[in-house]
């Protein structure tokens, strides 16, 4: 669905994107996960062609992503951040534009609201709207146009759990849908739910790709299991006949509380890889 | 063309709760209407208040209005998220400047009404207001290109903006300034106003004011290729 090959970007004496690939396939949820200005806007600009690339090629569905028709873009749905609504208009209002201009029928609107949860706030201009209900909002207005594939920066940065959650759900259900969803975020939580396969981006260039857990078990050094007992003492196993009998004894005796394994998160992958942290 | 009427639309409706652009339209018109009505002075050329504030309508509503609508649609984003759903920057600078343009001109048609004009007048005043105000409009969008939000919008607009509406005012006071105005529209529109007739218009008056319009297509077409709609 998406094909990057090399790209590159440069601001002025500034290179944000270095020898970008990537492949992502049709129905999956790719994350893009790095730290603020590591380059995952400009990499989204440059897939959804609002940015031309200074080398490398992008494809979407085939096609390049600098030519593509208003046919191609009008089944992409793109939600940059929580701006990006006319404050002074409606909830209602603001689709109702988009509706306009995608030549939707206006009684889609509604269904759409409804979808995101903001049934209730049809009249209320989006100035007054709580920054979970613009995220809704937007998507509300991408969704309107029943895109093929999604690009979210950011979808959940800035929001309370609850919210984060909703919009969780949304992608999902998106995704049940056939969509193929391109997300980036610094949320490592996030990217290990909802995300199919991920590459981490540290100053322009992708360091590490793949599944979320495989990722994890690569960077897995340690490969021990960690027991936490019911009497609070833990315990470390390593591979092999010790830890087996211990573990074999351990579940025999009713002792052990919680068995996990000793593989990192993605935020210490990415700290292992870059010395830097990825919620930044 | 479907896009731009969209926008325009979308325009009408925010317009209307934006009392800070809405203002900008109907200030001037009422003020003119009001003076006009109100100020009786010996020796007063006729319809005094009018054209003066015909021409400092001109020099100012378009301008302000146009680059704070598209300052304002950078800042919030809502400009992005409308290039992204393949609006065409052409079909927005049509959509934005042909409603400012209409607005523009009903404030005009406003003070034309008070001012009583016979039919050839109305003819010649609406021509030189249309005129002066797409001069304006195109001004205004490429000062709005330039500015990266509606603070910078406003600081790029004011000093273009009290030249153009008070320099031709001033020229009544100083030869120098009225030198220095005669190289801009609003000026020329100021003298084309005093008399309104077609045949008194002369050709230095119509070369500026093409001469004006030509610079800030050129102003327009720089800010265009450096920025785009939108700076990166």
């Amino acid at each position: 669905m998406i094909r990057a090959d090399g790209v590159g970007k440069r601001f002025g004496e500034k290179e944000v994107l270095r020898e970008v690939n990537l492949q992502i396939e049709k129905g999956e949820i790719f994350g893009l996960l790095g730290p603020s200005g590591a380059g995952k806007t400009t990499l989204i600009k440059i897939l959804t062609g609002q940015l031309a690339a200074d080398c490398g090629e992008v494809f979407i569905a085939g096609k390049d992503a600098g030519r593509l028709t208003g046919g191609d873009r009008r089944k992409i749905g793109i939600m940059m951040d929580s701006f990006g609504v006319y404050e002074r208009f409606s909830c209602y209002e603001n689709l109702k534009l988009f509706a306009q201009l995608f030549r939707i029928p206006e009684k889609e609107i509604g269904d759409r609201l409804k979808e995101v949860g903001l049934q209730d706030a049809v009249k209320t201009p989006a100035g007054k709207l709580s920054k979970g209900m613009r995220s809704r909002l937007q998507l509300a207005r991408v969704f309107l146009q029943k895109p093929e594939l999604l690009f979210l920066d950011e979808p959940t940065g800035g929001l309370d759990p609850g919210n984060a959650e909703e919009i969780h759900r949304l992608i999902l259900d998106k995704k049940r849908e056939g969509c193929t969803i391109f997300l980036t975020t610094h949320n490592m939580a996030e990217a290990e739910r909802l995300c199919d396969s991920i590459a981490l981006l540290n100053e322009g260039k992708i360091v590490e790709r793949g599944m979320p857990k495989e990722i994890c078990r690569k960077y897995d050094r340690q490969r021990k299991l960690c027991i936490h007992r019911y009497d609070g003492v833990e315990e470390e196993l390593s591979n092999g006949r010790d830890g087996a009998e211990r573990l074999y004894q351990l579940l025999w005796e009713g002792l052990a509380e919680t068995v996990h394994s000793t593989e990192p998160d993605l935020e210490s992958v990415f700290m292992e890889l870059t010395g830097r942290k990825l919620n930044l | 063309m479907r896009e731009a009427f969209v926008i325009f639309r979308k325009q009408v409706r925010d317009t209307l709760k934006n009392k800070e652009i809405l203002i900008q339209f109907v200030l001037l018109p009422v003020l003119a209407v009001i003076m006009e009505n109100a100020v009786k002075v010996e020796g007063m050329p006729e319809n005094y208040f009018i054209k003066l504030f015909s021409v400092m309508f001109a020099g100012m509503a378009p301008l302000v209005s146009m680059a704070a609508i598209l300052a304002e649609e950078k800042e919030k984003g809502t400009l992005r998220v409308l290039l992204m759903s393949d609006v065409s920057p052409f079909s927005y600078l049509l959509g934005t400047g042909s409603y400012v343009w209409l607005l523009c001109m009903a404030g005009s048609a406003v003070m034309a009404a008070a001012a009583g004009f016979r039919a050839g007048q109305l003819m010649a005043y609406l021509s030189v207001m249309g005129a002066g105000l797409a001069v304006s409009v195109a001004a205004g969008a490429a000062l709005g290109m330039f500015a990266r939000s509606q603070m910078m919008a406003t600081s790029l607009v004011m000093p273009v903006m009290l030249v153009l509406a008070f320099l031709p005012m001033l020229s009544a006071f100083q030869e120098t300034v009225r030198k220095v105005a005669g190289i801009l529209y609003t000026r020329q529109m100021q003298i084309f106003l005093e008399d309104l007739r077609f045949d008194r218009m002369d050709f230095k008056g119509a070369a500026i004011m093409v001469g004006n319009l030509a610079m800030v297509c050129l102003l327009f077409i720089i800010a265009y290729k450096r920025n785009g709609l939108e700076r990166e």
